[in-house]
């Protein structure tokens, strides 16, 4: 019965796994991006494989969930109170990079053009999913943006419409004398053909154009 | 698979795997259509921006053979600027999404409600008024078959002195009949210009308390239309 209950669950078809294959393809099925086949092919990829590799996998997959919590001051993933760019002496204090997830300070880390801090707020204001500000990192932002002595923030959040209320309110709530609020810029995608543009961004392209330099 | 092509606007989206998103519209012909926009969230999307939530869309579909459809190409038909530089006209154009959301269905051509539509968001765009949302809401009550007595007292008919108003009966009341929710007289003439078709007026009249009581009015009779909250209406609710 439970095999069944499973199998419906998972959109595999009905099948006589053992209890914990089915389980391991279950737990495999819910992680984003992998479907019921994937699951199926990752569960038995691994049960045929040697014994170590599985095991290397389990303890990585249980030091990082046991090791990660959340950065206290920046809400970055971190291994200890502070994450890495928090504790480090040579990141320039007074400068404050606003993303919404992690993976975008993975995203800015990888230009190696920002050398300030981060400010991860969890998500973005978003209407139709009901997102507001109190379930954003917003309220500790503000009081870092007034203790910790930031002359920028620089509002990196996506440049979809989530991500534009989101600058919109920071921009608004950030509204403290001495601190200069910017905003990322939006324009074409380097390698990429004007033709395909869509009229959105290639307006703000030309809104945002520079004067080169003689 | 059978192409087709249709007008729209987008009224939400849901990711959907790594970099697709499923796309709801409200179509002209087809009513509520859901449809894969494969690799939309990459920068590099021939989509662009042409599929976010508000944008009002030329379209060419693939008919799926599920419920879900793919979109093949997608060309703005209005840019809509104006309502992503501006968080309070974002607010009211997600109200308004949400509502038709709750209302159109899947397979159902509703070409009204997409000239409805239409229609708040230009006015999302023309007019900086709180009063927008609520002209649109009753609208869209009125469309459903929702109407509200507004002339009179619905009990009596008596046009002077209406006080209060009763959302089950669907009607203002006077000192006499009093029933429901207390209203202002201020609020009781905006109702009057806005479900007496003098919508433009209303619209231009200055920012008040009254278009306050409106506006609560208007989201109260909508969510008990379709029995559950709008989450957009209470984003900002706790700041
Ligand atoms: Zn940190
Ligand atoms: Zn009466």
């Amino acid at each position: 019965m439970d095999l069944v209950v499973l199998a419906a669950s998972s959109g595999v078809e009905m099948a006589d796994y053992e209890q914990s294959i089915q389980e391991l393809i279950d737990a495999f099925g819910r992680l984003p991006g992998i479907g019921p086949k994937s699951a199926q092919r990752i569960t038995f990829h691994l049960l045929k494989s040697d014994k170590a590799e599985s095991e290397r996998l389990v303890s990585a997959v249980s030091s990082a969930v046991h090791k990660i919590r959340y950065c206290e001051v920046c809400f970055n993933f971190a291994e200890s109170e502070r994450c890495a760019i928090c504790r480090d002496e040579n990141r320039d204090p007074h400068l404050l990079c606003v993303v919404e997830e992690p993976r975008d300070v993975v995203a800015i880390e990888r230009t190696r053009e920002f050398r300030g801090r981060y400010h991860v707020l969890g998500g973005a204001i978003d209407h139709l999913q009901g997102v507001g500000p109190d379930q954003l990192k917003i309220r500790e932002l503000l009081i870092r943006a007034a203790e910790e002595g930031i002359t920028e923030v620089i509002l990196c959040t996506n440049p979809n419409i989530e991500g534009e209320a989101t600058a919109l309110y920071l921009k608004r709530v950030l509204d403290i004398p001495g601190l200069t609020v910017s905003r990322i810029a939006s324009g074409l995608p380097v390698g990429g053909d004007l033709e395909y543009a869509d009229e959105l961004t290639l307006g703000r392209a030309i809104e945002g154009r520079r004067t080169l330099e003689q | 698979m059978t192409l087709y092509r249709d007008v729209g606007v987008v009224l939400r989206t849901y990711k959907l795997g790594e970099a697709d998103r499923i796309i709801v519209f409200c179509t002209q012909n087809s009513g509520k259509v859901r449809a894969v926009a494969k690799g939309v969230r990459k920068t590099k999307s021939k989509f662009g921006s042409r599929l976010e939530v508000g944008s009002h869309v030329l379209l060419q579909l693939y008919e799926g053979r599920g419920d879900l459809d793919i979109v093949n190409q997608a060309e703005l038909v209005e840019t809509g600027v104006e309502l992503r530089s501006d968080l309070t006209r974002m607010g009211r154009v997600a109200s308004m999404l949400e509502a038709v959301d709750g209302v159109i269905q899947e397979g159902q051509a509703n070409p009204a409600m997409y000239e409805m539509l239409v229609g708040g968001l230009r006015a999302v765009a023309k007019w900086d008024t709180a009063l927008v949302t609520p002209a649109f809401f009753f609208r869209l009550l009125e469309a459903e078959g929702v109407g509200l007595q507004v002339e009179g007292c619905a009990v009596c008919g008596e046009t002077d002195e209406l006080v209060s108003i009763d959302m089950d009966q669907g009607g203002l009341r006077c000192t006499q009949h009093r029933e429901g929710m207390a209203i202002s007289p201020q609020a009781v003439l905006i109702l009057q210009l806005i479900l007496g078709g003098r919508v433009a007026t209303a619209l231009a009249l200055p920012a008040g308390p009254a278009i306050f009581e409106v506006e609560h009015l208007a989201s109260k009779m909508l969510e008990r239309h379709l029995d559950r909250r709008l989450r957009s209406l209470h984003v900002f609710d706790h700041t």
